[in-house]
């Protein structure tokens, strides 16, 4: 067994098998989003949404991965072949390796780089070409519109949200996710808590990078047919879609990582609320026998398997979930499990607010989206990086407290935003001047 | 070896990518290649353990071909460019000139062959004993190299405040 034990000793072993499980994985956890997603719109607005496929529609991202895959695959005429092969692909990978550096736990990390937030900035900024190139590849005037206008809105939405990151490294004082997380431990509060003003401004600039409503511009249905992805059809098309998603799993865990805590439990800190530690494995026990119960109402019998699947499922969950309880406390085993549960729960979170977000705002015109980007919330998320500049410094050279330091520089941010707001607004689709 | 391997790929397509930059008649192709070069160049910076400028080089050099990919599809006019003549005469200027960098490659090289440390002023040091960097270079900035920073800094702003004018006549 000596060379079983090479393999696994291998300082390579760990990283590769966490990619290969990651690249396993997503596929079906992006597959379970958009069938999440799709429940959340018909919750929303008072409808039942998929059911057909496998109880409550469980199987429906199944059926629709074989269906898209089947379709035919369409060129369109004077495309530009092979950009146009090659566009999705470029936005899909560029998703994908920019999860490589998120821990989603303290030892489930494909790699712990030095720069990891810079690197998961710039690997997923790539993204957008992907999306360009395809827009213009497809020799389409509606496509070449979309993506021009992602390039617009990416440009802009990206400054603030990279100032609104730099305020969030101010705090850690590192650029590795890992030492961020610990930071964060170590002050004893979430930086989303310290700088709220930081974390809205970044949860904005994330929903207009990846394109979502009501900052879906470039794929404005009801202006440009569907932006940039008009042309695509059949797999291709699921890849672009997979990318979006995966764009929006990436920004999820940076804004997790950075603001919520990543993988810590709510007061991660306090012995006194140990007990939270019993929550994961309480909440799957709650949905096995939720799904149990609902086991023998299913109306017909391949349907009662599967939903008695899914309670399995959850069950084996809740035993992995129990069975780390049992471990030491300072376990790594124990840390990962449960870092983990924590860490996906507060991505799911922030996808949720994603999806609130979507069917609860109209979208926005497209002046109006530059002249939030560039005329407010850039603006703010400088003042911002400044003022939480000087409250650390208060904090180191004056001897301030963490909690009145940074609460003073949220204040100075919230006046100038205020003052930024109330200014006389003039409409933007009117000339500036007379013959101007 | 392996080392060698990743090396010895990823400047292949560096060099096939830069010299397909410059033979490709579509625009919109060389912008590509453009960036498939500069993104071996970044692999590169990493495999040498400069993790920082590796991402630096991503992130500008993203930015800024965006940018340029924008404006060529704005402003250049594809179907004339494919029947413009592609390379001007200056032959001999630019055989010259790439003489030029050749030598001081070369004599570069050489220089490091000799395994003086002193020649250079930086000891060789095997790529995974080096220290994490970004600090360092944060630090050489803010303190050593101040001055030139905030002249690069004012020159970009220059830059800046000069496109705002150029664009928009009346502020």
């Amino acid at each position: 067994m000596a060379t079983l034990e090479n393999i696994v000793h291998h300082p390579f072993f760990l990283p590769i098998l966490y990619g290969v499980v990651l690249v396993l994985v997503l596929p079906l956890l992006i597959g379970y989003l958009v069938l999440l997603e799709r429940k959340i719109m018909a919750d929303m607005q008072a409808r039942l949404g998929p059911m057909r496929v496998g109880p409550h529609g469980l199987l429906q991202p199944l059926a629709d991965g074989v269906k898209l895959m089947l379709k035919e695959d369409i060129t369109p005429t004077e495309a530009d072949r092979w950009i146009f092969w090659v566009a999705p692909i470029v936005t899909f990978t560029a998703g994908m390796t920019a999860l490589a550096a998120v821990p989603f736990g303290p030892g489930f990390q494909v790699a712990d780089l030095n720069v990891g937030l810079l690197f998961v900035v710039a690997v997923s900024a790539l993204g957008i070409f992907g999306i360009v190139l395809g827009g213009w590849a497809s020799n389409s005037h509606y496509s070449l519109l979309g993506a021009l206008r992602s390039a617009a809105q990416i440009v802009s939405y990206e400054v603030a949200g990279g100032m609104a990151l730099v305020s969030g490294l101010l705090l850690g004082g590192s650029l590795s996710l890992r030492r961020l997380v610990e930071a964060q431990h170590g002050e004893g509060a979430w930086f989303v808590f310290l700088a709220p003003v930081g974390f809205f401004i970044y949860f904005v600039a994330s929903v207009a990078e990846t394109n979502r409503a009501p900052f879906d511009l470039p794929e404005a249905e009801s202006e440009l047919v569907a932006g940039f992805m008009t042309e695509y059809s059949g797999f291709r098309w699921v890849i672009f879609m997979m990318a979006e998603t995966a764009n929006m799993i990436v920004v999820a865990s940076v804004a997790t990582v950075l603001f919520l805590g990543g993988w810590l439990r709510p007061f991660a800190s306090t012995r006194e609320l140990d007990f939270l530690d019993y929550l994961p494995p309480l909440l799957f026990l709650v949905l096995a026998a939720y799904c149990f119960w609902r086991t023998p109402k299913q109306p017909v019998g391949i349907q009662k398997g599967v939903m008695a699947l899914f309670a399995l499922i959850c069950l084996g969950l809740a035993g992995a979930e129990g069975w780390a309880l049992t471990l030491p406390a300072d376990s790594a085993l124990r840390a990962a499990i449960h870092g983990g549960f924590w860490f996906l729960l507060k991505v799911f979170l922030y996808l949720y607010s994603f999806y609130w977000i979507r069917f609860t705002f109209p979208r926005y015109r497209f002046d109006q989206l530059m002249r939030l980007g560039w005329q407010f919330l850039i603006p703010v998320a400088i003042v911002h990086v400044l003022a939480i500049g000087s409250a650390l410094l208060l904090r180191q050279r004056a001897g301030w407290g963490l909690w009145p330091a940074m609460g003073l520089a949220t204040l100075v941010t919230l006046l100038v935003a205020a003052w930024l707001a109330g200014g006389k607004e003039r409409p933007a689709y009117l000339p500036s001047e007379p013959g101007g | 070896m392996m080392d060698l391997v990743i090396f010895y790929v990823l400047a292949g397509i560096a060099v096939v990518g830069a010299v397909l930059t410059v033979t490709r008649r579509n625009a919109v192709h060389s912008a590509v290649f453009l960036i498939t070069a500069l993104m071996a160049t970044a692999g590169i910076f990493l495999q040498l353990r400069a993790e920082f400028l590796s991402v630096v080089q991503i992130i500008l050099y993203v930015g800024g071909i965006m940018v340029l990919f924008v404006f060529v599809v704005m402003l250049v006019n594809l179907d004339v460019a494919l029947r413009q003549v592609q390379f001007n005469r200056q032959k001999w200027v630019a055989g010259i000139v790439v003489l030029g960098l050749a030598a001081q490659i070369v004599f570069i090289l050489t220089i490091g062959r000799t395994q003086d440390p002193g020649v250079l002023g930086v000891p060789p040091t095997p790529a995974d004993q080096l220290s994490p960097n970004t600090e360092k270079i944060g630090m050489r900035l803010f303190e050593n190299y101040m001055l030139p920073f905030e002249i690069a800094s004012i020159l970009l702003l220059v830059a800046m405040i000069g496109a705002v004018i150029m664009g928009k006549r009346r502020i």
